[in-house]
């Protein structure tokens, strides 16, 4: 074995020894000599104080690399180690076939994330041959990416706009999936119930009805004892299609409030304090006395929050259920293209504050292969998906829009 | 094996002709030195050219958000994504508002922790409070803030805040209602954020200060107060500027406990017990929603504002610690 070469922990200089030894005093030792030798005269002097304070200890074994690596080398040649790297063969060979799979993927909305990844857990036992990555990074981001063609499909809680949609290299479907509904959770003492209408809510959310007991207020519940309170408005801080649902009702029941604030996934609020996500507003509104605040209608069932009834067009004062829910797709205008709101739905049984979300799918499809797979994914969604719907507390469209849904599904050109 | 044996002292000891020493060793090789050279310049040019990198991306994201609002955006406070009018000033001015209160908070209570653990407290009681302070680093921003909402806020509406109000209700600074979110919580939340980095940088500068300048402290006669007072942290003040730049560098930056507990509300009022936003605070709220073209743009430029506040302030601190760097507090910092 020729000469061996380590390290001085301390001064950082590079220590030979003749032959390789496992105590350190040795090396410490030898490493003095060496400096010693090297460093004459002058040279000598100026590193002394150094070497004075150094080489106390020098315990780096863990840095003779090339020992290491003859040991590991000598470790490979003996057979005990073949059937471990025979299995390592064999897993990478798994992997190999496993990515040889066809994988869709797709990228958006939060809101209907749960009933998204239950569709794609049940499709893989249909078609075992496909497998979904689904992101849930938001509305905004799921238009983006469908638009910069990155995913095979996109999800938004909220329609593309034309301005969107005149980017796009391709035409881009609208495949509506879902509904849900926004409701209005409250903090009074005693959990009264609570009649609210699109104007007392719209005032709320404008800053101009302050007091519980205000007038219109009580003129809603008449038998209600609201108290001498501030109402503490609270709303999302997060861009959401929660808040692009809310503020798309309030812009069609008021005038005042679609000039002022408008609608969209975040707009500029008059009033309150914003809270972030679902779980922000409801602790905002249950740690405040006196709090309102609007949240998706799943959050407040699962949380056993109070909700107010809502009148809706035909002056019903109605729960959001998910019946309610669907009853209000059931009569909402639907245009072709699918790019509908649902608030305010004219119908006698329908919850005013609920919306859909969507699938966004280019018409002509880049991958042929793919774009088959998706569209039998798509129409098994339609048909068998709608049905666990109702188990995760989402509404399933009515059977109109189902068949008016799997029309234009065949519409998607390989 | 009988170097081994020979004490140290021998190593200078007679010397060697230098005929011997080059035939005993040729000079070993510089090539790994040369090597561990490039490598880690390598590694050092992969973090300057990611932050150049990450400064262009930011302005390149938001060149048409600059173009239209121009410097209106820095001054102006409307941010309104509906019509598409967007100013900066409320979160810049809740950003540096909030880290101002955190840091009003943070600082003596980081620096008298720090001076009690390493100047007056019994031995046994040191590890276990500096293991404590360090686990507080460790909590997730997100349970800070869950938190927040759930126990910090209704605790400090009932009493503290109740409390501020009798008192100085009178002046602007705690005037109007108090909801519960609002600025002073935020700067509150952002405190407890910074508290161990401040705390831990300030105990290691406390502890490099030599030993010789407390006895000549104690030597002239001083109190344990005074010895503290000019030996110590007079000694190590500039050290110790650097630990609470360090803290307010961080402080800018916190984004999920404060969003949480701010109040979420665009607006510069003087009342600290109103909602405010922050810079972090607004990106994380509503990037992932943006999708108009101008508003994505608006909060890549809310970011490129927060990048140059950020790196602002972090070269003020490597400044600072430079001029320090002849001190021996400053190899605690490093």
């Amino acid at each position: 074995m020729g000469p061996q070469f380590e390290w001085c922990f301390r001064c950082v200089r590079r220590v030979r020894t003749l032959k390789p030894c496992s105590v350190d005093a040795v090396r410490t030792l030898k490493h003095e000599t060496e400096n010693a030798l090297r460093f004459n005269g002058s040279t000598r002097q100026r590193f002394k104080g150094l070497e004075a304070s150094c080489h106390t200890k020098v315990t780096l074994n863990f840095l003779t690399l090339p020992s290491a690596l003859r040991q590991a080398a000598k470790s490979m040649k003996s057979a005990k180690f073949a059937p471990k790297i025979l299995a390592t063969m064999l897993l990478v060979g798994v992997t190999a076939t496993a990515s040889a799979q066809m994988m869709i993927n797709g990228a958006g909305a939060t809101f209907p994330y749960p009933i998204y990844s239950k569709w794609f857990d049940e499709y893989a036992k249909v078609d075992p041959s496909v497998r979904f990555n689904y992101q849930s990074i938001g509305s905004g981001g799921g238009q983006k990416q469908i638009l910069a063609q990155t995913v095979d499909f996109g999800a938004s809680d909220g329609p593309m706009s034309d301005e969107n949609l005149g980017k796009a290299p391709g035409k881009i479907l609208h495949i509506p999936t879902v509904a849900g509904a926004v409701v209005l959770t409250y903090n009074l003492a005693g959990n009264p119930s609570l009649k609210l209408d699109g104007d007392t809510i719209a005032g709320i959310y404008l800053g101009q009805i302050k007091k519980w007991n205000d007038s219109k207020l009580a003129a809603l519940n008449p038998g209600a004892k609201l108290p001498d309170q501030d109402i503490v408005v609270v709303h999302r801080s997060d861009g959401s299609g929660t808040t692009f649902i809310f503020t798309d009702y309030l812009s069609k029941v008021s005038s005042e409030w679609k000039q002022k604030a408008g609608n969209n996934t975040s707009v500029n609020w008059p009033a309150g304090i914003g809270g972030k996500g679902n779980e922000g507003v409801s602790g905002q509104v249950k740690q405040t006395p006196g709090a309102i605040g609007y949240v998706e209608l799943i959050y407040a069932i699962q949380n056993k929050m109070p909700y107010a009834e809502v009148k809706n067009s035909a002056g019903q004062f109605m729960k959001a259920t998910i019946d309610s829910v669907t009853a209000a797709l059931a009569t909402a205008e639907i245009p072709d293209d699918f790019r509908f709101s649902m608030t305010n739905a004219p119908g006698k049984d329908a919850y005013p504050i609920c919306g859909a979300t969507w699938l966004l799918v280019y018409e002509q499809q880049k991958d042929p292969a793919k774009g088959k797979k998706l569209v039998e994914f798509l129409k098994w969604a339609a048909k068998d998906g709608e049905k666990m719907a109702k188990d995760l507390d989402y509404a399933p469209l009515p059977e109109t829009v189902q068949e008016r849904v799997l029309k234009r599904i065949d519409d998607i050109k390989m | 094996m009988e170097i081994a044996t020979a004490p140290a002292s021998k190593a200078f000891g007679p010397p060697v002709s230098p005929r011997s020493v080059a035939q005993a060793m040729a000079r070993p090789s510089r090539f790994g030195d040369k090597a561990f050279e490039w490598l880690t310049f390598a590694m050092a040019l992969t973090v300057a050219v990611l932050v150049v990198l990450i400064g262009w991306e930011l302005w390149h994201g938001s060149v048409l958000a600059i173009k239209k609002f121009g410097f209106h955006f820095l001054v102006t406070s409307t941010w309104d994504p509906v019509a598409d009018q967007f100013g900066a000033l409320p979160f810049i001015y809740g950003t540096l508002v909030s880290s101002l209160i955190a840091l009003l908070i943070a600082v003596p209570l980081g620096i008298a922790t720090a001076a009690y653990l390493t100047e007056l407290a019994p031995l046994w009681i040191r590890q276990p409070l500096v293991s404590l302070i360090e686990m507080l680093a460790a909590i997730p921003s997100v349970i800070l803030g869950l938190w927040g909402i759930f126990v910090m806020i209704p605790w400090l509406r009932d009493y503290p805040f109740a409390w501020l109000k009798r008192l100085f209700g009178w002046t602007p600074l705690f005037g109007g209602p108090i909801y519960g979110p609002c600025m002073l919580a935020g700067g509150i939340i952002i405190a407890v954020m910074i508290l161990p980095i401040i705390t831990s940088v300030s105990r290691e500068i406390l502890r490099s200060v030599p030993d010789l300048q407390r006895e000549a402290a104690y030597g002239l006669g001083a109190t344990r107060w005074e010895a503290t007072r000019i030996a110590v942290l007079s000694y190590a003040k500039k050290g110790l500027f650097g630990a609470v730049i360090l803290g307010l560098g961080r402080a800018l930056g916190e984004t999920m406990a404060v969003t949480m507990v701010i109040g979420n509300t665009p607006q510069i009022v003087a009342s600290l017990f109103q909602p405010g936003y922050t810079l972090a605070s607004v990106l994380a709220n509503e990037f992932t929603e943006a999708t108009t073209d101008i508003y994505l743009q608006a909060l890549f430029e809310i970011g490129l504002v927060l990048f140059g506040i950020t790196i602002l302030v972090n070269l003020l601190a490597q400044l600072l610690l430079r001029t320090i760097a002849t001190t021996s507090a400053t190899r605690a910092v490093q």
